[in-house]
């Protein structure tokens, strides 16, 4: 690594003898070659393109029109089903990542064994097993929509939360610990006032992530059997799709009110890394 | 390793020493670090322990708080016994401070949190007495103007002499110093040594592990040579940097001592 500098003037300087081109040069027309290939692509595709088709299959302004008032309500539906599940998913997981943390063997053995089984599955088989398997095998019958939903993907999200939480305590650098400790902290006193403070903050770029994968999956619930006035972004969209001309417009405006949501979201935790990073350094 | 009459008495014993360690053994798993440590540091003296990287002075110096648990032997730290089971070590971990090599400051809290919370959460201490504190110790290491910063903006040095005002907020009966200088970029050093050298100079009791020879010599009372687990001799400073008596001092002190060879021990 050392004689990297001194290995590339020597380079440089041979260039002329051996015909070899220097590496800064050889950078230079990768990059152009990559720069061309893209533009090639870019020319191909927009020339290849029936752009009236695409038009009425993906941009259909009547239809899109036509979905505008059912979008409210679907879109505080899917917010509110996230929100819930994700109330659950953050107070299951923060419970099994302290189990998961716990001296006492059989607490560790019980959230292994939760967040394989429950990260090693489809969201979509829990859903539906919430929505047919646990009222006839149970005979439970959970009467809201909302709770239900939030019960199926919390549980989900709670396996992934949990492993994030645990991570995230166990990053609290073990100084941090031992200074507390010496000042006279009892553990849960430094649990409380150090590490769980500062495992929040290095879990929050990542706790946001989890919130938009949960926004996401908010569009299994339809499997739950939905009214109308139950009806989530994807439901919308998909029902517009089966009743509607338009080709595929209706999806393309429920994604893009998908992306209202995410966008942000991905923003904020790339700020919350950003920020964190700041934090830490030392 | 029998209790005396008195061990039932919880703190300051006067006439006891600050630290009384006995047959001290420390083992991480098969490996002995602690071989068998006899020491004693009495109120107001100021003993610096020096010693080949690896030899076990800090497994010593955390020994002392309760950071380790020691394998065998005992530790009387102000009159209690800490090896002892039923020791409430968080209440004589109150009266210790302890200062560590990479600082550990409370990386979320401003300067003047990191030393107001233990204040508070353990002494009890309410708000504005606590502050009132914090800041006086401040002003003491020469901090009084950061109190709002982030531990992660100030320097090293800085951050070491926060450290050491948050073990004092404590008003502690006694100060463990594990190579508080060692982390620190060279022009720094001094700063925080100044600091110390008040401590000792104001009749702090100090238990110090250091590199830092010159201020050893001038500053404690007693140096301790440790190496690989025991404690190889001990004496004034004059006696054991001056006069070492033992060929593993000498050779530890020439590597030390000896500008050529003074890198790889400070750089650490
Ligand atoms: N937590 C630990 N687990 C295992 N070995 C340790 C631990 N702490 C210290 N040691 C070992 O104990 C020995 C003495 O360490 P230490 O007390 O830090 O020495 P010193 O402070 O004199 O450099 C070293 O060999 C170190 O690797
Ligand atoms: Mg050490």
């Amino acid at each position: 690594m050392t004689t990297q500098s001194p290995a590339a003037q020597g380079g440089a300087a041979l260039a002329p003898v051996t015909g070899r081109r220097s590496p800064r040069r050889r950078a230079q027309i990768s990059r152009g070659i990559q720069y061309t290939v893209l533009l090639a692509l870019v020319v191909v595709l927009a020339l290849a393109t029936d752009w009236a088709r695409v038009g009425t299959t993906f941009l259909d302004p009547a239809v899109a029109r036509d979905l505008v008032p059912t979008l409210g309500g679907a879109l505080v539906n899917t917010l509110r089903y996230t929100v819930a599940a994700f109330a659950v998913g953050l107070s299951l997981g923060t419970l099994l990542a302290l189990m998961k943390l716990s001296s006492v063997r059989p607490y560790r053995w019980i959230a292994t064994v939760y967040i394989e089984f429950f990260r090693g599955i489809p969201a979509l088989l829990v859903v539906v097993a919430f929505g047919y398997a646990v009222p006839v095998a149970l005979g439970v019958n959970i009467g809201s929509l909302t709770a239900k939903a939030a019960l199926a993907l919390g549980m989900v999200a709670a396996a992934y939360i949990a492993e994030t939480l645990r991570a995230g305590i166990e990053a609290v650098p073990r100084g941090q610990v031992e200074a507390a400790r010496s000042l006279g902290m009892s553990h849960t006193r430094t649990l409380v006032t150090v590490v769980i403070p500062q495992a929040f903050r290095i879990v929050l770029p990542p706790m946001t992530n989890e919130l938009i994968l949960l926004t996401k999956d908010t569009s299994l619930i339809y499997l739950l059997g939905l009214t109308p006035a139950q009806f989530d972004l994807t439901k919308v969209g998909r029902d517009a799709l089966s009743t509607a001309q338009g080709g595929l417009t209706a999806l393309f405006v429920v994604g893009a009110v998908y992306l209202i949501i995410t966008i942000p979201l991905g923003l904020l935790a790339r700020r919350l890394e950003g920020r964190t990073a700041r934090r830490t350094r030392s | 390793m029998t209790a005396p009459v008195t061990s039932s008495a919880p703190l300051t014993d006067a006439a006891a020493p600050a630290i009384r360690i006995e047959g001290l053994h420390k083992s991480f798993g098969p490996r002995e670090v602690l071989r068998g440590i006899d020491l004693e540091v009495h109120a107001g003296e100021v003993v610096c322990v020096v010693g080949p990287s690896g030899s076990g002075k800090s497994t010593l110096l955390r020994c002392v708080n309760l950071l380790e648990q020691p394998t065998a032997g005992t530790v009387r730290v102000l009159g209690t016994e800490v090896t002892h089971p039923d020791v409430d070590i968080d209440a004589v971990r109150a009266h210790v401070g302890m200062v560590f090599q990479s600082f550990n400051l409370f990386a979320h809290r401003s300067v003047l949190e990191n030393c107001t919370i233990a204040q508070r959460t353990v002494l009890r201490r309410p708000r504005a007495e606590a502050e009132r504190v914090a800041r006086e110790n401040l002003a003491r290491v020469g901090l009084a103007d950061r109190v709002d910063a982030l531990p992660a903006q100030l320097s090293g040095g800085q951050q070491q002499r926060v450290a050491i005002a948050r073990a004092l907020s404590m008003d502690p009966a006694l100060m463990l110093f594990d190579e508080p200088t060692s982390a620190l970029d060279p022009e720094l050093v001094g700063d925080v040594l100044g600091v110390m050298r008040d401590l000792a100079e104001g009749g702090m009791t100090m238990l110090v592990v250091t590199h830092e020879m010159a201020f050893a010599r001038e500053v404690a009372d007693r140096v301790v040579f440790m190496d690989d687990g025991l404690v190889v001799e001990q004496g004034p400073p004059e006696q054991v940097i001056g006069a070492p008596t033992h060929e593993r001092t000498r050779t530890f002190l020439r590597r030390v001592l000896d500008p050529t060879h003074q890198r790889p021990v400070a750089g650490r």
